[in-house]
């Protein structure tokens, strides 16, 4: 009997095949429309994510403060060029017993590399950015995004590794030479397919020889992390920036779960060396990547969220969809469920049709949306690759076959309430 | 003697309330024996569709008992209303109420289905009865596609696949020609001759003439109610014919 009640219903769907399947589209949409933009927002959060991964694992940034405010935002390591400490130094703070703001040095970088005041710290690589550095090699010139002047640890704080060649050594840095590890664009963009390696290139009109090539790592939304080239700090100070102030520090801790002492012993060396009094302003931020880490999952999760709950309403309105067509057959078939009921159909005979009806419509419609959903999400949508969270499929179905049953059953019950007779003189 | 199959007590039906309230029934007692062959005749308005529809347990009445087979219909849930509906009665419309996009076949089998009879002995049954009523290479039919009066027979087919004590009738050849009528009316009487029981309503004399016992409703209450046949008797029209009743 149960397997009768199925295909009264099926007969039922049949019969009337554009308006099945048009409520079926309705929830199909609803389906899809949660697994494809909550598997958006899953998509771009984890890019986000990705990209702050890019910026370094265990590090903290030290920047020299002008203003004495919040650590600054955006940017990478050595990606923030406009902060240069010589020009904000003496400025006075209206609060707190500031004295004269000193910049940050090369020998502060020594000092933080100290492993009994500092045991968190891995190491600690000055940094200084050439503005505006313009890369030439015969004939072909290409200005750099970023023109970095570092140690070798800075490679491996900022999670670069080297792809051919060699990334030049410490010896290179204490003896001034001019050699540069260049990123993959810089290559495209002054050798196409010629091995960069060994050749000579012009920064500034200063003369360079290429020793690495460094592997690529992609766009990190903002900025292309390949248009990069990273030589000697005591060349680049000599040759292209001068021997101000550096711009920032890039320190490594030891691990994950050694950041935040990392970063209080580099906060203690410092305000011992730049003669920081105790609740006096400091003249130098330090930035945690992990804290900017959390902040930005926990906004995306937020954006996640109120993309699966605009979906949400979409799925209501299928579901609204299912309630005016399953009243509509109802009440076409008014006289229909007469004569089933004057034959001797139980209610829940009449009630089991018109929820199965209800039901397959919105199972359908679900089924067919997580395919729609899964096929969707194979594309690039806006520049993010969407990312599905199967939660999402189990719940879009799970919820598309409660629509059918939550609004399916209204109309369902009222068919099977029907007096017989009543239902009979219905025309 | 048995109970009676039909033992009506008094009933009255209204429609509406207050001032615009319409009596239907006022106060009708009958009894109606095994094997009877009962014709309602009555102008419109007179009752007896409203009288019809208590009988065959889709309406219920105002005021009064219904006993079906000495079982108070009135005490019973909707549930068990069904199960009586599905196997004690058949029930045959004057509009036949066949589902449309449906076959024939699957028009009989409906009530067996319902019954929660296995599928092929539910096929087997329906199309018994569909060839007792003269149209078993018609199964295959959608309603649309038969004839008035081939209609009419699956509907009877319908009513009777449950092999139902009581055949109810509601001016079964009210849409038909004459020569549907004639066949229905034959079939009718040879199932009343194999000892079922049939009340049917009509407005032709000449249909009432058929059945044993002729009762005439005016205004909701019964004025005549006449014998034209014995009760164990064959139905009268079957005699005059000549024809054996098998």
């Amino acid at each position: 009997m149960n397997r009768d009640i199925v295909v009264f219903a099926l007969r039922g769907l049949t019969a009337n095949k554009l308006r099945s399947g048009l409520t079926t589209l309705g929830i199909l949409i609803g389906v899809a429309a949660v697994i494809l933009l909550v598997a958006v927002g899953n998509g771009s959060a984890l890019q986000i994510q990705e990209n702050i991964a890019r910026l370094g694992s265990n590090t903290l940034t030290v920047r020299p403060s002008t203003t004495g405010g919040g650590p600054g935002g955006g940017g990478g390591p050595g990606g923030f060029a406009g902060a240069r400490g010589g020009g904000g130094a003496g400025q006075q703070q209206a609060t707190g017993p500031r004295v004269q703001a000193k910049d940050l040095t090369v020998e502060d970088a020594a000092a933080l590399q100290d492993r009994s005041a500092a045991p968190s710290v891995k190491s600690a690589s000055p940094v200084v950015t050439a503005q505006s550095a313009t890369s030439a090699h015969e004939g072909a010139s290409h200005p750099v995004g970023q023109f970095v002047g570092s140690v070798p640890t800075y490679l491996e704080a900022t999670d670069r590794t080297v792809d051919s060649g060699a990334a030049f050594t410490q010896a290179d840095v204490d003896q001034g030479r001019k050699v540069v590890v260049i990123g993959r664009t810089v290559v495209d963009n002054l050798f196409g397919t010629v091995d960069p390696l060994g050749k000579q290139i012009t920064v500034n009109g200063v003369p360079f020889t290429v020793v690495g090539v460094l592997k690529e790592k992609g766009s990190s939304g903002i900025q292309d992390s390949d248009d990069i080239a990273i030589a000697p700090v005591t060349a680049v100070r000599q040759s292209l920036t001068g021997f101000g102030g550096i711009d920032q520090i890039v320190v490594q801790a030891t691990g994950t779960d050694t950041t935040e002492s990392a970063g209080a012993e580099v906060t203690q060396i410092l305000n011992q060396r730049h003669g920081i009094t105790p609740g006096g302003t400091a003249d130098f931020t330090v930035q945690d990547q992990a804290a900017l880490q959390e902040t930005v999952s926990e906004s995306s999760r937020t954006f996640t969220v109120l993309l699966g709950a605009v979906a949400a309403i979409s799925l209501l309105v299928g579901g609204i969809g299912i309630t005016n067509i399953m009243l509509v057959s109802v009440t076409e078939r008014t006289r229909e469920i007469g004569i089933r009921k004057a034959i001797g159909a139980p209610r829940r005979a009449i009630l089991g049709q018109f929820l199965t009806e209800a039901t397959v419509l919105s199972l359908l419609g679900g089924l067919g949306g997580v395919v729609a959903g899964i096929i969707g999400s194979r594309f690039t949508i806006a520049g993010v690759d969407p990312v599905i969270v199967p939660e999402s499929i189990a719940l879009a179905v799970g919820v598309s076959v409660g629509i059918g049953l939550f609004f399916g059953g209204y109309p369902a019950s009222r068919a099977a309430a029907l007096r017989p007779i009543e239902a009979l003189r219905h025309e | 003697m048995t109970a009676p199959v039909l033992d009506v007590r008094d009933v009255t039906k209204v429609y509406g309330q207050g001032d615009t309230s319409v009596y239907a029934l006022r106060g009708v007692s009958l009894q109606v024996h095994r094997g009877d062959y009962v014709a309602f005749m009555g102008t419109s308005g007179s009752g007896k569709s409203t009288l019809m529809n208590i009988l065959g347990c889709l309406d219920v009445p105002t005021a009064g008992r219904y006993l079906l087979d000495g079982t108070d219909v009135g005490t019973l849930t909707e549930g068990q209303l069904a199960v009586l509906r599905n196997r004690r009665l058949g029930f045959v419309f004057q509009s036949f109420n066949l589902i449309p996009r449906m076959s024939a076949l699957g028009n009989v089998e409906l009530p067996l289905a319902y019954g929660g009879v296995g599928t092929s002995e539910r096929r087997r049954r329906a199309q018994a009865a569909l060839r007792m009523v003269g149209i078993g290479d018609r199964g295959r039919h959608e309603p649309n596609e038969l004839s008035g009066g081939q209609q009419q027979r699956v509907a009877i087919a319908r009513a009777l696949v449950t092999a139902p004590a009581l055949l109810l009738a509601d001016e079964p050849t009210g849409n038909l020609d004459t020569g549907s009528t004639a066949d229905v009316l034959a079939i009718i009487d040879r199932l009343n001759a194999q000892g079922r029981t049939v009340v049917l309503i009509t407005h032709e004399s000449d249909v009432g003439a058929r059945a044993k016992r002729v009762i005439k409703l005016v205004d909701g209450r019964i004025v005549a109610d006449q014998r034209n046949a014995p009760l164990d008797g064959p139905p009268p029209a079957l005699l005059v014919d000549g024809s054996v009743p098998r």
